[in-house]
């Protein structure tokens, strides 16, 4: 029995957590609701070996598993940081499945290029079908519609997909790319056309690539698309909380690279992603009792400090049992993706479930234990206030996790005998 | 980071298996076909089986070798009680007195009481119960009434009445907290002694409860005489020993869930079983989230788990796996009833008595309420609420109490 972090993993956290104690991004998060700056955090990414936390040492990346990616998310949670991850490292989990993207690969795993997951839940005990976010509404989107390509070669069509999304990348990448350049050593990969919506897509806007599902021939099949193309139209979405970006993506005839991704790793990646905003929550809420504690333990009210009252004391020690139970769940998740994979998704939908329901009475604490102050523009409460908001609506919610753990759990008795 | 045992571990419960397979023919039937229903048979039964279990090592793991024990980790109790529930058999009947009294005399009784009463307590000749609990001490357990007077040399006189009392009807003994100082601070004036439930002037009395059943009792002392070799820990020091119980009991709570039947399979197999209830989004969602709360339980036992296997103590935050076992268990019932319809409360329902108990089981072991107190003011450096008691004798606190009623 040994389920605590190791020595490697607490200092993966703690180099983190320095790097971005170097960027005020709480107040960035602010100013970008002003319409402000926002700072670029991909370079502390690049310089910290995130981009590439999952992929192989070979392709150059860490060859670290889910739960070091975990540890990184918290910490971005913590300081709510705009590091594009969210969208990266599942869309990365895709293509290390499909097993023939190396030189993609080795692009993502130095940062040279950046990755955004087109999100799709897979079926439930009750649903046979695969679904997306819808952009409004409470019915799940179907997914969107590939079909072969009749105009174009498969192998040209790919290759050609494949040099611009290479040649975008920076010097240091084209030095490190292979001297063929990579179109030839393609190997049955077809090209496919998508037509199709994505609803508040984490990270996409600026992304290089997109990967995700889609439908062809009734079957949900991988597509990794070329960001830089006319054909694609994606619509910045991230007025709410500053620090999360999010965009619309929409695919009018766009050329596709179909993937060899079995189902299981295309439903991995949704829970890959499920376990990661988990993760980024309870980083939040992390902070936000910190904060909370903090303050109420120097601000008095009728001669004595606040914290002492057991309603608030109350309040915060639920927190603190919300945020204990999310963690042991990030712990389950993280051991099982690799250590039993078969149990990943139930731990992936609970700890999000517990997660979003923390972060939501976390930032809810925060702003009332802070009193009026607390829900002012100036103060960083309703910043996590925002992120707990528009977190739990997206990525399925925490709705759909929810009812997927029930899912799963009515499927394991119904087979139990 | 894996949940696996180590090679020793491994070892351990191969040793335990193959000893629960050699001899749970032996074990006393509780459930089910052939069950004995007599409660004394069942009591006899399950000490003899206790014994068993002692001799086979499979009780006190953790205890030192010198008093019967293994000598071995949290871990390995563990896995002894893992593979006890696996075998479908029993465990110890005197959980109590194995898991918290036990402990508390090795760690504070005299090699006079150590040899005397823990042999026969760890194989079940001698079962124990916890006389802590008043009805006017609960959750403030310093506050306890019960008087213990010296009359001479070595002598002692106890009056007074506990409450909450597991197993006294059949007890051998009690560890009881007594007050024999209410002129000091209240924390101060306290001794824990050994009372033997035969003395005269004990008088026990079943307390029935919500469900119809007596699980507890209540346990009265009319001028029960005791030597002050009963005496644990020494005079005045009771709190500290009380705080020793309590700390193994915490431990026991942390780790304790399923042993209960509090698991989100079970509950989940509940709803599985009625017609068109999996369908339904919202019963949907209150099912996801207590087996996602019940998930967290069982993964925060295995931290816990690895904490105590690194030598270090559960803190007071353990208690909030109880807390959330007790809510997630409350809204199964709910759920279950909801769906089921009320023939989920009908006597002979499988939830009839689960459904009864939470509600008192949220306070037991402390009321949910100190204990986010303990855990604030603890873990989270929270200041205390402003106390009235702090630093006042025992007796005028008493008073001060009276002229307020």
């Amino acid at each position: 029995m040994n389920l605590a972090l190791s020595d490697e993993q607490v200092l993966l956290r703690e180099a983190a957590r320095e790097a971005l104690s170097r960027v005020d991004s709480l107040q960035q998060a602010r100013s970008a609701l002003d319409h402000g700056p926002r700072e670029d955090l991909w370079p502390i990414a690049k310089d910290a070996g995130w981009p590439g936390l999952l992929i192989g040492e070979e392709q150059g990346g860490a060859g670290l598993g889910a739960f070091d990616a975990m540890l990184v998310l918290g910490e971005c949670g913590r300081r709510l940081a705009q590091v594009p991850l969210l969208g990266h490292l599942p869309a990365s989990a895709i293509l290390i499945a499909d097993g023939r993207c190396d030189e993609w690969l080795a692009g993502l795993a130095g940062g040279q290029l950046r990755a955004a997951y087109l999100p799709a839940s897979p079926p439930t005990d009750i649903d046979e079908r695969w679904s997306l976010d819808p952009m409004r509404g409470w019915e799940r989107a179907p997914l969107p519609v590939a079909h072969l390509d009749a105009r174009d070669g498969d192998l040209s069509g790919s290759g050609d997909l494949r040099r611009s999304a290479a040649e975008r990348g920076s010097d240091e990448r084209r030095q490190a790319a292979p001297k063929d350049g990579g179109s030839e050593t393609v190997d049955g990969g077809e090209t496919v056309i998508v037509n199709g919506t994505f609803a508040f897509v984490p990270d996409a806007p600026g992304a290089d690539l997109l990967v995700g599902v889609a439908t062809l021939a009734n079957r949900p099949v991988g597509v990794a698309i070329d960001a830089d193309s006319s054909s694609i139209h994606i619509e910045a979405a991230d007025s709410y909380d500053g620090a999360r970006s999010l965009g619309h993506v929409t695919l009018r005839d766009t050329k596709a690279r179909l993937l060899q991704t079995e189902q299981e790793a295309l439903a991995d990646a949704w829970h890959l992603a499920q376990a990661l905003i988990a993760a980024e929550s309870i980083g939040a809420v992390e902070a936000a009792l910190e904060i909370s504690v903090a303050y109420a333990k120097e601000r008095h009210t009728f001669g004595r400090p606040i914290g002492s009252y057991q309603a608030v004391k109350h309040s915060l020690t639920e927190v603190l049992r919300q945020l204990e139970n999310g963690r042991s769940l990030l712990y389950y998740a993280g051991w099982s993706r690799e250590g039993a994979p078969e149990q990943f998704p139930l731990a992936a939908n609970a700890a999000r479930c517990v997660a979003g329901r923390a972060l939501e009475y976390a930032s809810r604490t925060m702003i009332a234990v802070h009193g009026g102050i607390g829900a002012t523009w100036e103060h960083d409460a309703p910043l996590y206030f925002r992120r707990a908001q528009l977190t739990r609506r997206l990525l399925g919610g925490t709705r759909l996790a929810t009812d997927r753990v029930a899912g799963q759990m009515l499927a394991q008795a119904r087979a139990a005998p | 980071m894996d949940l696996e045992d180590t090679a020793e571990q491994a070892a351990y419960r191969q040793r335990v298996r193959s000893w629960l397979a050699q001899h749970a023919s032996e074990a006393p039937v509780l459930r089910g076909e052939g069950a004995l229903t007599d409660e004394a048979e069942v009591v006899r039964a399950r000490r003899a089986w206790q014994g068993r279990l002692a001799e086979g090592g499979l009780a006190g793991v953790t205890w030192p070798k010198e008093y019967g024990g293994q000598g071995l980790g949290p871990v390995e109790q563990v896995i002894a009680n893992q593979e006890i529930a696996a075998a479908g058999v029993p465990g110890v009947l005197d959980a109590i007195g194995v898991g918290m009294l036990g402990p508390t005399i090795i760690a504070h009784g005299t090699e006079q009481q150590k040899s005397r009463y823990l042999g026969p307590m760890l194989h079940g000749d001698e079962v124990w119960c916890q006389l802590f609990s008043e009805p006017a001490a609960g959750s403030d357990l310093a506050a306890v009434q019960t008087r213990a007077q010296q009359i001479d040399r070595g002598r002692w006189v106890l009056n007074g009445q506990k409450v909450w009392t597991t197993n006294a009807q059949f007890a051998s003994f009690g560890l009881l907290l007594a007050r024999t100082d209410p002129d000091v601070a209240k924390h101060k004036g306290l001794t824990m002694f050994i009372l033997p439930m035969e003395a005269e002037g004990v008088t026990v009395r079943g307390l029935r409860q919500i469900s119809g059943e007596a699980e507890f009792n209540e346990v009265f002392l009319d001028e029960v005489a005791l030597d002050g070799e009963l005496i644990v820990g020494g005079v005045g020091n009771g709190w500290a020993t009380a705080l020793t119980t309590l700390m193994f009991e915490r431990a026991t709570i942390g780790l304790g869930g399923e042993g209960l039947g509090y698991s989100a399979t079970r509950f989940a197999a509940a709803v599985a079983s009625v017609q068109g209830a999996g369908a339904d989004p919202t019963v949907r969602q209150r099912l996801g989230v207590l087996c996602a709360e019940l998930t967290a339980v069982r993964f925060m036992g295995y931290r816990t788990l690895t904490a105590l296997q690194r030598g270090q103590i559960p803190g007071p935050e353990a208690g909030l796996a109880k807390v959330t076992l007790v809510n997630a268990a409350t809204e199964a019932g709910e759920l279950i009833a909801d769906v089921i319809g009320p023939e989920a409360l009908q006597r002979g329902s499988d939830w009839h008595h689960m459904i009864c108990f939470l509600p008192g089981l949220r306070s037991a072991g402390g009321t949910e309420e100190i204990l986010r107190n303990t855990v604030g003011e603890r873990v989270l450096g929270l200041p205390p609420e402003p106390r009235l008691d702090k630093g006042m004798p025992f007796s005028e606190l008493r008073q001060r109490e009276g002229a307020r009623a």
